[in-house]
């Protein structure tokens, strides 16, 4: 592929993660601070979100993971006592097990605010809104809630995580190639 | 347009050359705050807490910008711009966090904060930041 083609996509694809809401104006804030004596900088701060957002990740499921691990087994005993009819063995089901674990919500939040921050800095705005999201059901401690957003953070992260990826590999070809990233061309 | 304008200052000597502080425990929030003044030619250094602001005053070193986020571990925004009010400190502090002014922020602007601007920081919102720092200083 020749470079004026390169470039053409490069500025495409860029324009559809801003129409598809994946980055917001924040992202070019960030190549705004990119020149000549800091020519990697959007890469450096976008892996370095990337390095953080994983810890983060982990340190949320493990936090909703004793919930998580309750939830898998308790329902996995209800289902087999619906299905043979037993359903009076629940009242056999250890008291402790019965009762659901605590979750510390205050660290989840904590951790859900870190990962907004992040993510707001660098212009992931879906994952900025799914972090919103979690927040709300961590102050209502609606432990549903919570664990549907951890799905939902996740989700949202990886997509964006392959689309700035994806955005990566063509500015490298471009580069490879003898051209530079047209940033003029992308007007909104 | 400000910002060229306040480098091309910093740059022939008109505007004194600003000294900052970053107080951040988000490292994607260091590294941007970081950039973002030095691209406006003001040197800066970074602590990830508030007491690691407070020993880096205690050394005897002094800044005309304090950039102060608000919830960190160790110490947290409040408690540190309170020390350093308390301690003398005149610089300007700017609160800078993910909390909006919605979000009852009020204890922060109280504690001795003489802006607030609410993430992420953009060159305009710095700008603004630096204004007062410039109407402050003089």
């Amino acid at each position: 592929m020749e470079v004026g083609q390169m470039q053409r996509q490069w500025v495409d694809y860029t324009k559809s993660l801003f129409l598809e809401g994946f980055l917001d104006g924040q992202f070019l804030q960030l190549q705004q601070l990119q020149d000549e004596s800091n020519p990697d900088f959007v890469v450096e701060v976008v892996y370095l979100f990337f390095e953080d957002s994983e810890k983060l990740l982990n340190d949320l499921t493990r936090a909703l993971h004793s919930m998580l691990f309750w939830l898998a087994t308790f329902e996995c005993f209800m289902k087999v006592c619906c299905f043979w009819g037993f359903r009076f063995l629940c009242i056999f089901f250890p008291p402790s097990y019965r009762d659901q674990p605590s979750v510390d919500f205050k660290k989840v939040d904590a951790h859900v605010h870190q990962f907004k921050g992040s993510s707001s800095s660098i212009g992931a705005s879906r994952v900025r809104n799914a972090c919103i999201a979690f927040r709300n059901f961590c102050e209502e401690q609606n432990i549903e809630g919570c664990l549907g957003c951890l799905q939902q953070v996740k989700q949202e992260y990886y997509l964006v995580k392959n689309k700035l990826e994806t955005l990566f590999r063509l500015e490298q070809q471009i580069v490879a190639a003898g051209g530079s990233i047209p940033m003029t061309e992308l007007s909104f | 347009m400000e910002d060229e304008v306040l480098k091309s200052g910093v740059a022939s000597g008109r505007v004194q050359k600003m000294t900052a502080l970053i107080v951040d425990d988000n490292r994607v929030n260091q590294t941007i705050h970081h950039r973002l003044l030095q691209n406006l030619g003001i040197e800066n250094q970074v602590v990830g807490n508030g007491k690691e602001a407070i020993d880096v005053h205690c050394s005897g070193k002094n800044f005309d910008l304090i950039l102060m986020d608000l919830d960190m571990p160790v110490m947290n925004g409040i408690e540190a711009t309170r020390k350093l009010r308390a301690m003398g400190i005149q610089s300007t502090i700017a609160g800078v966090s993910s909390r909006s002014l919605t979000d009852n922020i009020q204890e922060f602007i109280e504690a001795g904060l003489d802006d607030f601007q609410e993430k992420p920081l953009t060159i305009a919102k710095l700008v603004s930041i630096l204004r007062k720092v410039q109407n402050h200083n003089n």
